[in-house]
């Protein structure tokens, strides 16, 4: 069975279209990447997954039980199964809390009483690497490198089974950001942890990531391995996305292929294929709609995909 | 008669805090040639924010300039007058900023403030519009005439940041900072504002000091890189030789980590451990040294100089000096 499954998800605030209608799976263990540029969706995909951010219609189960739109009754008890990060490290860290009371905090909601709480906060700090005379600091006093590691120490807090994790390593120093993928790679492999991570970074998702989905616009477009996107995308969008990625290599000359102008308006969105106003590879067809298509585990919604 | 446009000669920066003087820059050097695109690379910490607010001299009062020269066109930006600074500053050297979506003054419309920064300019009210328009058609805005009439938030943040550049560009600079003007960005506008920039730079030849610690954009924007290490130049040189041949095991290092250089997945990073040193207690010897694979006894006496290893490749390492005594 599957540990997530999102099936149709749709979020409108008003007559905004955030998410038209967004399918995807996550097994036990399984680290799943959502990319795409910003305001296509990929934040409001998660929120809405931890009951943060309201979803209209379709369906999100988590180990079988149906979650979406369930009362705070129904996901208080869940979110011990089912943790956050938070896109701002320091931001997500109430200023006026020592780092022990909130990397506690967790024990605290779930009305965990027999815990030793000052024996949890050590235990918490040295998993992710953290001096353990750091539980008496606040916020400030933290980097931003260290206030995301105590975040990642709060999401683990309650041994969840997925971690929801938004942008885990935007504006992080390149040194620091490997240590946090090699800390999330490890408690991962340690604790069978399940992720849903999304980033734009796409050097990142290629250390991370087992599979991944490519949103635009609020739906999928592409979803396959890492491994196969990265080596063989179809869709224009994704192919675009990955020539963008600057290369550490002054003589790296890539074939980058220009994208144009920025994403449509939610509000005006484009007849057929709503990438086709942008798609450098557009044809005649793609004023038809495409579909959702799936072959042998790699989905797709283009009329005209790249060989 | 050089082509150099901005000198930093031996620069050495302090705060003055509660814990005694933080030593924010020590002896920076280089130097920014007419039209020439400069990068400095470094991580948080490093000084890159210190080193611009002082090219401006836009610092905190705190602050206190303890050695060396700002030179601008061969003048001392740090004995200058207020005034002459002021009559420097967004003409002859002019800033985009971090963060786009906090540059602009959200009650005024864009094209109000592209009028106000044209205070200087003698034309007439419809000629600095016209201007204006022609700016912002220059970064790629579409329909620019009707676009001066709204205000910031109608903008998405890529947008934001180009009218930011046109704004930077319009009295036509000599100088350029842009200070890590894409970290907020997408990596598909990332990749169209690198471009622009180098469109503008070779319409207006103005120099560019471009300030980023993301290593993919300095090696395909700049043709010469600043690399800056907890307040001191560990390195400089052409792009390829710094990324191709570092002489400085933190150069070395931070082109390791980024993943973008790394094609296979990879279960472990490479990452570099340990922290940045206390500015305000400084250890002795080579700054680097406690995150140093390299190190040697040197190291922790005496602090490595920056020495030309070849024609414009600097580097401040023991490492290269054995090589160069032998």
């Amino acid at each position: 069975m599957s540990l997530l499954n999102v099936v149709d998800l749709k979020t409108s605030y008003g007559p905004v279209n955030v998410l038209a209608g967004v399918s995807f799976t996550v097994q036990p263990g399984e680290t799943y990447a959502l990319v795409g540029e910003s305001g296509s969706g990929k934040t409001t995909v998660i929120r809405a997954i931890a009951g943060l951010a309201p979803a209209q219609d379709g369906s999100v189960t988590f180990e079988g039980q149906e979650i979406r739109g369930a009362p705070e009754r129904v996901m208080r008890p869940l979110r011990k199964d089912m943790a956050m990060m938070f896109q701002d490290p320091v931001g997500s860290l109430s200023p006026r809390l020592t780092i022990r009371s909130l990397i506690t905090e967790p024990y605290r909601i779930q009305g965990m009483k027999d815990k030793d709480l000052d024996a949890e906060a050590k235990r918490l700090l040295e998993m992710v690497n953290l001096p353990t005379h750091f539980a008496d600091r606040y916020p400030y006093q933290l980097s931003g490198g260290q206030a995301r590691r105590v975040g990642v120490a709060r999401a683990l807090a309650l041994e969840p089974k997925l971690i929801l994790a938004d942008e885990p390593t935007a504006g992080l120093d390149v040194s620091v950001q490997g240590e946090l993928l090699n800390l999330l790679n490890d408690l991962r492999e340690r604790l069978g942890l399940a992720m849903v991570i999304i980033t734009h970074n796409l050097s990142v998702v290629r250390h991370v990531a087992d599979r991944m989905g490519i949103m635009y616009l609020g739906r999928l477009v592409e979803e396959g391995t890492t491994e196969t996107i990265f080596r063989d995308p179809r869709h224009p969008y994704t192919r675009c996305l990955l020539s963008a990625n600057p290369e550490p290599d002054p003589d790296a000359r890539l074939e980058r292929i220009a994208l144009k102008g920025e994403p449509p308006s939610l509000l005006k969105r484009p007849s057929g294929c709503e990438f086709r106003e942008r798609c450098p590879f557009a044809k005649d067809i793609c004023t038809q709609t495409p579909e959702w298509e799936v072959d042998g585990g790699h989905g797709l919604r283009c009329l005209a995909p790249l060989s | 008669m050089t082509d150099t446009l901005l000198e930093i000669d031996h620069l050495s920066v302090d705060y003055e805090t509660g814990r005694g003087d933080l030593k924010a820059l020590r002896d920076i050097t280089f130097d920014v040639n007419k039209g020439e695109i400069v990068g400095i690379v470094g991580e948080s910490g490093c000084g890159k924010s210190t080193l611009i607010s002082s090219i401006l001299r836009l610092t905190a009062p705190n602050t206190r300039f303890r050695e060396g020269e700002i030179r601008f066109k061969g003048q001392d930006l740090l004995q200058s007058s207020e005034r002459h600074m002021r009559e420097l500053r967004g003409a002859d050297i002019s800033i985009v900023f971090q963060d786009p979506m906090q540059t602009h003054n959200p009650v005024l419309t864009i094209g109000q403030q592209m009028l106000d920064i044209q205070h200087r300019s003698k034309q007439s009210k419809p000629d600095k519009l016209a201007h204006a328009a022609k700016m912002l058609g220059a970064v790629g805005i579409p329909d620019p005439e009707a676009r001066l009439k709204q205000y910031p938030h109608e903008f998405s943040g890529g947008m934001r940041q180009r009218i930011a550049i046109a704004m930077a560009l319009m009295s036509e600079p000599d100088l350029l900072i842009a200070d890590e003007p894409t970290t907020a960005l997408d990596a598909t506008l990332e990749v169209q504002i690198i471009e622009r920039l180098q469109e503008l730079q070779r319409e207006f030849h103005c120099a560019i000091l471009f300030i980023s610690h993301h290593l993919g954009v300095i090696a395909e924007l700049c043709e010469r890189v600043v690399v800056m290490y907890a307040g001191a130049v560990v390195e400089s040189g052409e792009v390829r030789e710094i990324f191709h041949n570092p002489k400085h095991p933190y150069t070395r290092r931070l082109i390791e980590c980024d993943p973008g250089h790394i094609k296979e997945r990879a279960r472990v990073l490479p990452t570099i451990p340990g922290e940045v040193p206390d500015l305000a207690n400084l250890p002795g010897g080579c700054i680097f040294r406690d995150r140093c694979d390299q190190a040697m006894a040197r190291c922790a006496t005496e602090v490595p100089p920056l020495d030309q290893l070849k024609e414009g490749h600097h580097a401040a390492c023991w490492l290269n000096h054995e090589e160069v005594t032998t």
